[in-house]
């Protein structure tokens, strides 16, 4: 019988544990154990990018990540992508661009997006396609988060 | 004030930004159990036993079956909406894959999912269709005495008399296909029941009292004993118009039955399985025309497939045969429409609701008889364009001044088109890849059809605080689109005071009066107008209280509004929608005003067609639409790129795979949605004309942009291939059989 185990990592700067069993997804223990319910979940099967996190500064799909996985890791969600009340210059651009609609997608892309331009400052519009086609959209088109990340970079 | 036509930010988009905006998921209550539907796994048949088998500890899970909706002397087994054919829980019959049969709820997700597959449905197969032909040719009857929902038939003029007359006649035959709506959230929903307070249902949606007449029919409670609650919505595109009623029953019904709240969400698998898609088509057409090239004669025969039950088939099929003459002026149009049922899940409805489909098929036409009269597809449609003060196929008197070939002008200016046509018609013979440029041409009316906003009677309030802050009170959804931005919007440029000073109440039918369902482009046009008025009513209260002067600074409006709560308690109005003067619809002969107003548009998308993969690209898309006046202008595009996208999906990548009625890719690996990487610039253009009757002049907007891409792909990869495609999803295999053939 496989038992529930506590798994310690750093979730937005903060020491956490959860305690979970190994094989259970990320994306259920961040959102149910730490009430960290920005990260979404769309498809379940790693293919919307909804429920994108960083894991060491890497950024993956939570529901692709068993828990055991994250043991020792540092995570970051959508919530600590803010500093304070200070918002990212992405998110800054998300809000004045237009690049939330029903914002269910927002926050997989945010991250998304901030990954992105950690990598390449000033990416070109085919590496700002590239860079976001992972995360799946049905409201905007994508037209509006181009024009975001292009914001952004300008910020 | 001026804030009109400017781009100000969405209002809850710092919530969006941060993830702070809580969604159905992400709200959890004390005790909460979570809920299962245990579904057919056969097209349709007859119940014979459902067994509780494995090694699970039953007696700890609340079970629901239909069954239970009797024993508890609750309401009626229906889902309450048009026909009210639907059972919440099948019990003799099943007519579709996936017919919900059994619920279950449990505190453990995990045993939960174990649970649902240890229950074991026996059912006797039945006979079962999936197809309109098969429908239609009543090769088993599978609803009432003919499986058909509901026919229309509209009639102008004299088709009969034209055909032999006529310079040339062209037949055509058009078919589209299911596409899933595919909102990035899922359904959910919440429910909790008790004696004291009735029933409350927390969930994702676009129409709350659309579930709350249902679920007042499910329980025979009266109507303050139920309430419903939208929260933040990912998408709906109109998967959550009706199916939402069904959802929050299921939840209710354990819920009730287990005395705890209970937390329903479908994963993707399951929704893209169980619940409404669009409705696949077939569109034939006969077509006589003049030797000049003028219309003399349209008749067009429209079919929808409407799946097991009537759920909106109806209404969807009343737009679809509207649009289905398109915007021209022809004297002779005959339209004969039916949805009928087949054993696939019920389709429902889906951004552009029936328009999509026939407009698709009507454009399609326009092009093979341009063709045949030897004009081109644009000199073709500038002969019969529709102009002010003629009429449309209802027999709709045009009184707004409509330019479409300005439109069209303009739009082949911002594509090059003319030079693009004649630099591809040297290119392409030496070309592996071939490109091509095509356009459509058409008009999406906006709000309920005929008679249909009368009849909703909707109403709209506004509430001022002591603070002399201003709540705007409706039942129309946020769910993406811009409701709290515009509605904040229409209601501070009318007052005259800052966008700040405007709140918009969430959905909640204990406190926001019917404004009837999101759906339709009516949320700005229609309810709009209403919350211009209603905030209007504020004023002229505080007016007649001699409170505040007719021209007025936001310091005094404030006062005013305090001074009036402390002398005369709260400050509210309320606004009932009334039909502009002039509008006239005869329902029986489907004849007269079928919208208040149209949007008109040209769309034209530019492909490369790969001739060794067989590969559409979609290079460059320009839509051009005149809506009234833009409220928001970011806004207003989003909406259009994201309408485009949809569309764009609709014709190249969404392939619903059918198996015996049940969709057989329902994930999102093998169902494709187009990705960042898949979409060409999507360059939206507004033309601006102001509507009388909408607020600040504007029309609706949000359905239109579903309309043209298909019919503008396909007439651009006849541009590249010279073979022209008369059915969407236009897929590489269909392709590739038809271009290594010759022709379709």
């Amino acid at each position: 019988m496989v038992k529930e185990t506590k798994i310690s990592c750093t979730v937005n700067g903060q020491q956490a544990t959860l305690n979970a069993f190994p094989m259970e997804r990320l994306l259920d223990a961040l959102r149910e154990q730490l009430q960290l319910t920005g990260t979404k979940e769309g498809c379940g099967e790693g293919e919307c990018g909804a429920c994108t996190v960083f894991i060491n500064g890497e950024i993956v799909n939570s529901c692709l990540v068993p828990v055991a996985q994250v043991a020792g890791a540092e995570i970051k969600t959508i919530e600590g992508i803010a500093t304070g009340d200070q918002l990212h210059a992405v998110q800054q651009a998300f809000i004045e661009c237009g690049g939330a609609q029903c914002g269910i997608c927002t926050p997989g892309m945010v991250i998304a997006a901030v990954d992105l331009l950690e990598r390449n400052p000033h990416p070109t519009d085919a590496q700002i396609r590239n860079g976001l086609a992972g995360n799946l959209c049905r409201c905007t088109g994508y037209m509006k988060i181009f024009e975001s990340v292009v914001r952004a970079c300008q910020k | 004030m001026n804030l009109i036509g400017k781009s100000i930010p969405r209002k809850e988009g710092r919530k969006k930004v941060t993830g702070a905006a809580l969604y159905v998921d992400d709200l959890t209550f004390p005790e909460m159990l979570h809920g299962v539907t245990v579904r057919s796994p056969v097209a349709r048949g007859r119940i014979k036993d459902i067994a509780f088998a494995g090694d699970i500890p039953w007696a700890e899970f609340t079970v629901v079956t239909a069954k239970d909706i009797r024993d508890l002397k609750l309401g009626e087994n229906y889902v309450a909406l048009i026909l009210n054919d639907q059972p919440y829980l099948a019990e003799n019959l099943v007519n579709h894959p996936e017919e919900p049969i059994v619920l279950l709820a449990h505190p453990d997700k995990h045993l939960l999912e174990e649970a649902r597959r240890n229950v074991r449905i026996e059912i006797e197969e039945l006979p079962a269709i999936f197809t309109l032909e098969e429908s239609l040719a009543k090769r088993e009857i599978v609803w009432g005495e003919d499986n058909v929902f509901k026919k229309f038939l509209v009639d102008k003029g004299n088709v009969d008399d034209v055909w032999s007359t006529a310079a040339v006649v062209v037949e055509g035959e058009y078919f589209t296909g299911a596409q899933e709506q595919l909102y990035i959230e899922n359904n959910g929903a919440i429910a909790i029941v008790n004696a004291d307070e009735g029933v409350t249902v927390w969930g994702s949606m676009q129409c709350p009292y659309y579930v709350h007449k249902a679920l007042v029919k499910l329980f025979g409670l009266p109507e303050d004993k139920i309430r419903v609650i939208q929260t933040e919505t990912g998408g709906g595109f109109g998967g959550k118009e009706e199916y939402p009623s069904l959802i929050a029953g299921h939840a209710a019904l354990l819920a009730l039955k287990s005395g705890k709240p209970v937390k329903m969400i479908y994963d993707r698998a399951e929704d893209m399985v169980a619940t409404t898609k669009r409705h696949p088509s077939r569109t034939r057409h006969r077509t006589a025309v003049s030797k000049e090239g003028k219309l003399l004669a349209q008749e067009i025969d429209f079919v929808i497939d409407g799946g097991a039950y009537c759920t909106l088939s109806p209404v969807v099929l009343s737009r679809g045969t509207i649009h289905a003459a398109g915007p021209y002026y022809c004297p002779n149009v005959r339209i004969k429409s039916s949805a009928v049922a087949t054993n696939l899940p019920p389709h429902g409805a889906f951004r552009g609701f029936g328009a999509p489909q026939s407009i698709f098929a009507l454009e399609r036409q326009m092009d093979k008889v341009a063709h045949a009269v030897g004009l081109s597809p644009e000199e073709f449609r500038r002969r019969n364009f529709i102009h002010q003060n003629e009429t449309t196929a209802t027999g709709q008197v045009i009184h707004e001044q409509v330019e479409m070939g300005e439109l069209l002008d303009h739009a082949f200016a911002l594509t090059d088109y003319t030079a693009k046509r004649e630099r591809f018609a040297t290119e392409n013979p030496s070309a592996s890849v071939k490109k091509g440029i095509g356009f459509a041409s058409f008009m999406h009316g906006a709000g309920f059809t005929g008679s249909g906003e009368v009849y909703l009677q909707s109403v709209v309030g506004a509430e001022a605080t002591a603070e002399g802050r201003v709540r705007l009170l409706a039942a129309s959804t946020e769910i993406g689109q811009g409701t709290n931005t515009i509605f904040s919007q229409i209601a501070a440029e009318a007052l005259g005071v800052d966008y700040d000073l405007i709140e918009v109440a969430q959905p909640d039918t204990d406190n926001v009066p019917n404004s009837g369902p999101t759906v339709a482009s009516r949320t700005c046009m229609v309810v709009g107008k209403l919350i211009e008025s209603a905030v209007l009513g504020l004023k002229q209260t505080l007016v007649a209280a001699n409170l505040l002067a007719e021209n007025f600074t936001q310091p005094e409006f404030q006062k005013a509004c305090g001074e009036y709560i402390d002398r005369f308690g709260p400050l509210k109005s309320f606004s009932k929608y009334s039909p502009p003067p002039g509008i006239r619809w005869d329902d029986d002969k489907y004849q007269g005003d079928a919208y208040g107003a149209f949007a008109w548009a040209i769309y034209v998308a530019e492909v490369s067609v790969d001739l060794l993969t067989y590969e559409v690209h979609v290079e460059d898309f320009v839509a051009l639409q005149e809506v009234g006046r833009v409220i928001n202008p970011t806004m207003a595009a989003g909406q259009i790129e994201g309408g485009v996208a949809q569309a764009i999906g609709f014709t190249l990548y969404e392939n619903v795979v059918w198996q015996n009625g049940r969709m057989a890719n329902g994930q999102m690996t093998n169902y494709i949605m187009p990705t960042a990487a898949d979409l060409p610039p999507i360059r939206v253009h507004f033309a601006e004309n102001p509507y009388a009757y909408g607020p600040g002049g504007a029309k609706g907007i949000g359905e239109l942009p579903m309309d043209g891409a298909a019919p503008a792909i396909l007439s651009a990869i006849e541009n590249a291939t010279g073979v022209s495609f008369n059915h969407v999803p236009l897929m590489p295999e269909a392709m590739m059989e038809s271009l290594s053939s010759g022709t379709e």
